[in-house]
């Protein structure tokens, strides 16, 4: 038993489509330790939305969880019946959810979203208490407390993205699950409201996994970073260490092209989504590898530990007679 | 008090659009007639003639001159027109032509009550339970059993009105005789506000509100359904059930609420249109509605009482979209007529 507030481990997601299953996460394990800030770094498509939802069991149609274990502060959640999940939801795992545009009732007022979660985790509240406690959440994410009386066509983007920040510490789960919080705002919002996002999850000492493709943007905000391709987790580390020694081919990649601001828009690359669905053999990044060689094609690699902490898949680490030690091949000497 | 999301622009505006709409209800209905030309009071008189023993008679030229001074069919064009409007703006349709000196008023006055009263009753209840049902297909928790019989109601709907009105008179008046085959109420009773009076209405209404219901209720159903279906995959929608709220609590406030608003809009433009009654409902059930009058209007090309009717359709679905558009900000905060957004 470990201290980790989350534990995946081999988790295997489906979408069922015409043409057979698409594994959009193939059998990833990761863990993530109280207080933390996790990087979920990849580019579109490569399933990181689908691992957040698997976090909360809600992968929705047509795809489901075909295999792995999730375990949220020692509950696993595969074998939890309906009404168990409906409680843990909130109380110990919330969500920004990637699309917060749209995700907040548009029938419905800021405060009295806010309100239902508390009402409907903890029960009715006497309407002082209630008020107090939302205005002081607004105000945790910047926001003055009139906010709770509007309506979400009124507020401006980042205003949203803010609201669902408040709600989503509402309950001060011990995980947040942020996906691509920003990337829907434009750049000088996205700043600061990453940057309360984390001053927030820092204050009241929460765990959080944060989804993003923008490795540059990512740096600066996480302290452990997994770098996600096709479905699989091929790097984890400390960010200095994966900045300092990418070991990973496409790690390498992604370190070294920095994108600059302006071509930081989601390019889905039509090799994710080839590899999503026609699965290569052995190594899922062949197809587009600089080193690949001859044992790429044939089998696929196992994750390696480099130096404690910083594990990659890929068989330049693989170490066995006549190829260079793991730690020596990615530069840590 | 302020009615939220409007200003008095839009307000003015917006009564001005209404009465344009009514304008140029009442002019078309004032061309169209006299674009097709024909006497319809010779065409009358011809009838009554030839029912009175097929000659004619001496006097006719002098009786069709005579109702036509009588209807102002001799003044001129226009004069006739600006007439046509005053009397309609003031609801004051002049004399029915089959039913002589009756005014068509009345006809529509006496006919109107028993309208309202059956379609529009009907009509809500088609609503609501329409609503209800297309809500409830929808809902994963609704209890399996039930689920597989909500559909079963709505095969109604894919019969035609009147031939359910036929099989509900078949069977519930012909054979069970449990209810009256037709009319509003029956013959010996004096109407007045008294319980037995009401409780014979309300016997001779059952079987023709239960065809309008079973008639309509699928599409209210149908939409409903379909708009729950089309909102599952919201993102508001997979936040809520992230948020981990209480089932009920995502149905009714999620769903349901966010579902409702184009069924509020159509059942609006519904409400307007009851005012011309159901034809065939009433017509099978010799029910005393406009339907009926404007049926018998038609028959004995009463155009007078046929334009009265369409013109008061027109007006009352003027109407029922002005007040939509009115009460809109109030159901759907989205919509909303004020000049600034606060921020
Ligand atoms: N509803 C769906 N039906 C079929 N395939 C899907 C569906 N949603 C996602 N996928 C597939 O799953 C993969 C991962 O998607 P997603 O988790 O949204 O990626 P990311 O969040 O990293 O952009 C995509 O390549 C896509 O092809
Ligand atoms: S395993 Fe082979 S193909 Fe895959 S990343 Fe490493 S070198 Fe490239
Ligand atoms: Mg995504």
């Amino acid at each position: 038993m470990s201290d980790a507030v989350l534990e995946v481990e081999g988790l295997k997601v489906e979408y069922q489509t015409s043409s057979g299953p698409a594994v959009a996460v193939n059998g990833i394990s990761f863990q993530v330790f109280p207080g933390e800030t996790l990087g979920l770094v990849g580019e579109s498509g490569c399933g990181k939305s689908t691992t957040a939802m698997a976090i909360l069991n809600l992968v929705q149609a047509p795809g489901r969880i075909a295999e792995g274990s999730i375990r949220l502060n020692g509950t696993e959640l595969s074998t939890l019946n309906p009404r168990s999940m409906r409680r843990i939801r909130w109380q110990e795992v919330a969500l920004i959810p990637q699309g917060a545009m749209d995700s907040l009732n548009p029938v419905v007022r800021v405060d009295s979203q806010i309100a239902e979660v508390i009402e409907d985790h903890e029960g009715r509240q006497r309407f002082a208490d209630m008020h107090e406690r939302i205005t002081e959440l607004l105000g945790m994410v910047g926001l003055p407390a009139r906010v709770g009386r509007l309506y979400p066509h009124e507020l401006s983007g980042g205003m949203k993205q803010r609201v669902c920040i408040a709600m989503a510490i509402a309950l001060r789960p011990k995980l947040l699950v942020a996906d691509e919080p920003t990337s829907a705002l434009d750049v000088v919002v996205q700043r600061v409201v990453a940057q309360t996002l984390l001053d927030v999850t820092q204050r009241l000492g929460m765990a959080m996994i944060l989804i993003g493709h923008d490795i540059a943007l990512q740096a600066q905000l996480v302290d452990r970073m997994a770098v996600m391709y096709a479905g699989s987790i091929v790097e984890v580390g400390r960010v200095e260490s994966i900045f300092d020694h990418p070991s990973h081919p496409y790690t390498q990649l992604l370190v070294s092209s920095v994108p600059s601001i302006t071509e930081r828009r989601r390019r889905p690359s039509d090799a994710t989504v080839r590899e999503v669905h026609h699965r290569p053999s052995g190594c899922v990044f062949r197809l587009r590898c600089p080193q690949a060689f001859d044992r790429c094609r044939a089998e696929v690699p196992a994750m390696r530990e480099l130096v404690p902490g910083h594990v990659v898949a890929c068989h330049l680490y693989a170490g066995g007679s006549g190829e260079p030690a793991p730690a020596e091949a990615a530069g840590h000497v | 008090m302020r009615l939220r999301g409007l200003n008095l622009r839009y307000v003015l505006r917006r009564l001005g659009t209404f009465v344009l709409t009514v304008w140029l209800a009442a002019t078309l209905i004032f061309i169209i007639p006299r674009l097709a030309g024909g006497n319809p009071i010779a065409a009358m008189v011809g009838k009554i003639s030839v029912a009175a023993g097929g000659a004619e008679t001496a006097h006719s030229g002098a009786l069709v001159a005579a109702w036509d001074a009588r209807f102002g069919l001799n003044d001129p064009v226009f004069v006739q027109y600006l007439i046509f409007l005053k009397n309609s703006v003031t609801f004051n349709f002049g004399f029915s032509i089959t039913d002589y000196p009756a005014s068509v008023n009345q006809l529509i006055g006496a006919a109107l009550p028993w309208t309202l009263g059956l379609v529009g009753l009907a009509t809500v209840i088609a609503f609501v339970l329409g609503t209800g049902i297309g809500a409830f297909m929808a809902w994963r928790r609704t209890p399996s059993l039930i689920r597989s019989v909500l559909p079963l109601s709505l095969t109604f709907t894919a019969v035609p009105s009147f031939m359910l009105g036929l099989l509900l008179l078949w069977v519930f008046s012909y054979t069970l005789g449990w209810f009256p085959a037709g009319n509003a109420y029956s013959l010996g009773v004096t109407p007045g506000l008294n319980l037995p009076f009401l409780w014979n209405v309300v016997q001779h209404g059952i079987l023709p509100a239960l065809t309008i219901v079973g008639a309509a209720m699928g599409f209210w159903a149908l939409s409903m359904r379909g708009m729950m279906v089309t909102i599952e995959g919201e993102d508001y929608m997979v936040l809520g059930e992230a948020k981990g709220l209480r089932p009920s609590r995502l149905f009714w406030r999620y769903r349901v609420r966010n579902s409702a608003l184009p069924q509020v809009t159509s059942l609006a433009l519904n409400l307007g249109a009851i005012i011309s009654g159901q034809i065939l409902v009433e017509y099978l059930f010799d029910y005393p509605g406009v339907g009926q009058l404007l049926y018998q209007g038609i028959l004995n090309e009463d155009y007078v009482l046929v334009e009265s009717i369409v013109f008061l359709l027109i007006v009352a679905t003027a109407l029922a979209v002005l007040v939509l558009d009115l009460i809109l900000p109030l159901i759907d905060p989205r919509i909303s007529y004020l000049r600034e957004v606060p921020r």
